[in-house]
């Protein structure tokens, strides 16, 4: 890397005198019986790239909403620059040089992007003038730091990618010198994600330090110089990227070896169980959604789906679980026509054995205030082995959620929590086992280890491999491509509501499923 | 933050405190008017609970307030805000006049469950109409259900001067009912026993409310008709998923809400007036909206806010009478404050009060 020599930035001390740009010192902080973050101690050298690794619920979040003022310690003191400070909100955080990145961009829609980066850092009661100062200071940035985005459009208008490029400048307009981001690969495809990491070594050249959180070892690997990771509130290991292995990374986190990739033997396809054709699905503002798909899944296979969010993978799951209604085309289930252009509904497809684990379990797949017992059946709660006529067998359905949480080791194993109360892994685990115990002959489940830790992954694949051997059908939509391809039999890529590929995940890699992801088929051309 | 607080608290700790805040406010507003608070205190309370004919008041309008409130409460687990109430409850009027005006040469028994019915279907019908156009028009129950309290209004001042009111006489009403369409009332009811209570408005309709609040509690914990409305009120796509038609939902949860509050005519018009007359609601629809949320809209929790609020109508009244310097708009201003602080504010106490326990708690643990 080059040393820092930017116009900007004052005369520095020789890097050893240097005081680091971050320093926790003994960070404590409890949300009642909780300890999220117990004696953190860390420290982030200026101009690095530093990640921070851990499970849901180790304490990440907590950790950098102590450093961004959202929360505040209990006890222990944070220094910027080697200057101890005292941080009580946003406000004060990005007083001392601290922009945070969300993981779900923290936006205005429909206005535009000059206004979104003054949002908040106006300087006086008249828009006018802050605009156009923010339109010199947003050019000179742009050049700095090869971000350009055109001011004037629309948020609403711009590609995720841009978006995030909006929330970046925003923190860099404020004057940011540490940069926090959250899960910032979430929603971008791969190549999306290589040329954030190339804006990542533009601002670290120019003296900015970044802090990266994410679970994807991958990118830990690809981009950091150092990486801490926590487990359970506690910082367990501190290591230099280039002395670590995802392997070792993944171990810390867990706290015990853990299966990098999935065992799993050739499948042996039978009868097609889903036969998808022709089918056309428009949204409810009358955008067509998905333009003519056909594809078939047999008994005893897994298709993945893979695509950047957005192009049509949602509203092919909800239409074959017969959520949405399609404008044309055939969905047929073990021959069975599903008529989901008309009279489906939810309940006849699961009549026709399908079962549906659905991407956003918090809005679709669970109640969060109901119990758990109650979310077993959810989606089964008019069958008659769990309700007899009008009253609901309650017994039945508390003695069979019971069970179902030591099957599928459900912790707590408390069948009266609420779901909301669950870690995520642990709500993942419901909804599947919910939806897996039914042995459905097609199973549709959708970005099946979102915001689920690494342990219940394993666990999680493991029962997706076990219904495919015993001869199911399961249609996997996912947006992580490295699940994609372990767990799939066959892959199909979506882009803008078709199908723009299919492969054989042993004959394929990450780069040519990017570019079928961005729409572009070099085997085609 | 998660403000998860235990059961107890949720259902008496924090109603007691809003309570209590509530009446505090309403001691300075006695004060400031320049009476003694204390003493207003103890005309209300012994206003209303002191004596025989006091309880019975502070029941009969607690009984109203039941239905109302769980009216809201149905509607609400379903997702729904049904502020008709009040419209559903005067049209379901007709429904019980109806059934009394018919049968009133025969006996109670006979007309009572007509009556029930008749309140019930058309309070029933005034609901699912605003729950149609919610469901398939998406026309904002909110502002349907308000708007059908006028239409309503409008309905029953032109049946009550042109259509069912007795011909030759002035009065905006239908005749009385005959001795065969009046509910016992509660005094006769303990004679039936023996015993001597004081008369007053209160009649066997409490009874009802009395068993519509466990029948709604059956409805909404125990049957897959409340599964569906509870998963509905928490998540439309949760609905979708699970094959639940938020449509058909929607139009049954109204029925039923409208239903409940159409019971409030069975008290009223069966159990008290004897006969249909204007503007018999009085309010109590709106009140039921204060009532359900006071109540948490659990029919336990409705039970009691009702009684309270029974309690302010009953008390405030002797207040007013007592003290003539706290007129009956005063008395308006302090059952205000209650639901200001019940309803409206109830968050005010509850992060407090949720970090008060959890360091108790973990006190307790540590030591």
């Amino acid at each position: 890397m080059q040393t820092q020599t930017t116009a900007t930035r004052q005369q520095l001390p020789d890097a050893a005198g240097e005081p680091p740009a971050i320093e926790l010192i003994g960070i404590n902080k409890s949300f009642g019986n909780v300890r999220a973050n117990r004696d953190i101690d860390l420290s982030i050298k200026k101009g690095s790239i530093h990640g921070i690794v851990g499970e849901n619920g180790a304490g990440k979040s907590t950790l950098m909403s102590i450093l961004y003022g959202f929360y505040q310690a209990d006890s222990g003191e944070i220094k910027v620059n080697g200057k101890k400070v005292h941080i009580a909100g946003p406000r004060a955080a990005i007083a001392a040089g601290i922009g945070m990145v969300h993981q779900h961009f923290m936006l205005v829609e429909n206005i535009s992007v000059l206004e979104n980066v003054v949002l908040g850092a106006e300087d006086g009661p008249w828009l006018k003038g802050s605009l156009d100062r923010a339109r010199t200071h947003l050019e000179k940035l742009a050049r700095e730091y090869e971000l350009e985005v055109d001011p004037d459009a629309l948020i609403c208008d711009l590609s995720v990618g841009f978006q995030q490029r909006v929330e970046i400048l925003k923190a860099l307009y404020r004057g940011a010198d540490i940069l926090i981001l959250d899960e910032p690969t979430g929603v971008l495809t791969p190549s999306q994600a290589d040329h954030l990491f190339q804006i990542f070594e533009q601002l670290k050249q120019q003296g900015k330090t970044i802090i990266l959180i994410t679970h994807k070892l991958r990118e830990i690997m690809a981009v950091t110089d150092t990486v801490s990771v926590m487990r359970q509130g506690a910082m367990t290991a501190e290591v230099k990227t280039s002395e670590t292995s995802p392997a070792q990374l993944a171990e810390l986190m867990v706290g015990r070896p853990i299966l990098m990739r999935v065992e799993k033997t050739k499948s042996q396809p039978g009868e097609p169980i889903l036969q998808v054709d022709d089918l056309r699905v428009f949204n409810q503002q009358g955008v067509e959604r998905i333009k003519g798909i056909s594809l078939s899944v047999h008994a005893g296979e897994i298709v993945g789906v893979a695509g950047v969010a957005g192009n049509g993978q949602s509203e092919l799951l909800e239409t074959i679980a017969g959520i949405r209604h399609a404008k044309s085309g055939t969905v047929r289930i073990g021959g069975v026509a599903a008529g989901v252009t008309g009279n489906s509904n939810a309940k006849t497809l699961r009549h026709l054995g399908v079962s549906h684990v659905p991407e956003d379990r918090h809005k679709m797949g669970m109640i969060g205030p109901f119990e758990e017992w109650e979310n077993s059946v959810l989606g089964l709660h008019d069958e008659p082995e769990n309700s007899g006529g009008f009253i609901m067998k309650i017994q039945t359905i508390l003695q069979h959620a019971d069970d179902q949480m030591q099957r599928y080791d459900i912790r707590p194993p408390n069948v009266h929590l609420r779901a909301e109360n669950f870690s995520g892994g642990n709500q993942q685990k419901i909804v599947l086992a919910r939806e897996i115990d039914r042995e459905p002959q097609l199973l549709l489940i959708g970005q099946p280890t979102r915001g689920v830790d690494i342990g219940a992954i394993e666990f999680i694949h493991k029962q997706i491999i076990e219904l495919r051997d015993r001869g199911n059908a399961i249609l996997l939509v996912s947006v992580e491509l490295e699940e994609i391809m372990s767990l799939s039999d066959r892959i199909i890529v979506m882009f803008d509501g078709h199908i723009s590929g299919e492969r054989d995940p042993e004959f394929t890699n990450e780069k040519e499923l990017g570019l079928l992801m961005a729409g572009i088929n070099e085997a085609a051309q | 933050m998660n403000q998860d607080l235990p059961r107890w608290a949720d259902m008496v700790l924090i109603p007691a405190l809003n309570l209590a805040m509530a009446l505090l406010m309403s001691g300075l507003v006695v004060i400031i008017i320049g009476e003694n608070p204390i003493e207003a205190m103890k005309y209300l309370v012994y206003g209303s609970l002191g004596y025989g004919e006091g309880i019975g008041y502070t029941l009969y309008y607690a009984t109203n307030f039941i239905f109302t409130g769980l009216a809201v409460a149905v509607a609400f687990h379903a997702g729904l805000f049904n502020i008709g109430g009040e419209g559903q409850a005067y049209v379901a009027g007709i429904g019980v006049a109806i059934a009394c005006l018919w049968l009133d040469n025969t006996h109670w028994l006979i007309v009572f469950p007509l009556a029930i019915f008749g309140g019930a279907a058309f309070g029933a019908l005034w609901a699912a109409i605003p729950g149609y156009l919610q469901a398939k028009r998406g026309s904002h129950i909110v502002i349907t259900t308000i708007m059908f309290n006028f239409i309503a209004s409008a309905l029953l001042v032109y049946l009550l001067v042109n259509v069912m009111k007795v011909p030759g006489s002035m009065a905006t009403e239908t005749r009385s009912f005959e001795a065969g369409a009046h509910l016992p009332f509660m005094s006769d009811i303990f004679a039936w026993f023996g015993l001597k209570i004081e008369k007053s408005p209160l009649n066997l309709s409490f009874f009802l409310a009395i068993a519509a609040s466990v029948a709604v509690w059956i409805l909404i914990w125990k049957t897959k008709l409340g599964y569906a409305m509870r998963t509905l009120g928490f998540s439309s796509t949760a609905a979708l998923y699970a094959g639940i038609s938020p449509a058909r939902i929607i139009i049954i949860a109204m029925s039923i809400s409208g239903a409940l509050a159409g019971l409030m005519a069975v008290n009223e018009i069966m159990g008290v007036q004897h006969r249909l007359l204007l503007g018999y609601t009085a309010g109590y629809g709106f009140v039921g909206i204060a009532v359900a949320l006071m109540g948490r809209n659990h029919p336990v929790g409705i039970f009691f806010a009702a009684i309270l609020f029974g309690m302010l109508y009953q008390g405030g009244a002797e207040l007013a009478f007592e003290m003539p310097a706290i007129t009956r708009d005063m008395i308006v201003v302090i059952q205000g404050m209650v639901i200001l602080f019940t309803g409206a504010m109830d968050h005010m106490f509850r992060p407090t009060v949720a970090r008060l326990l959890s360091f108790t708690r973990s006190q307790q643990e540590g030591a």
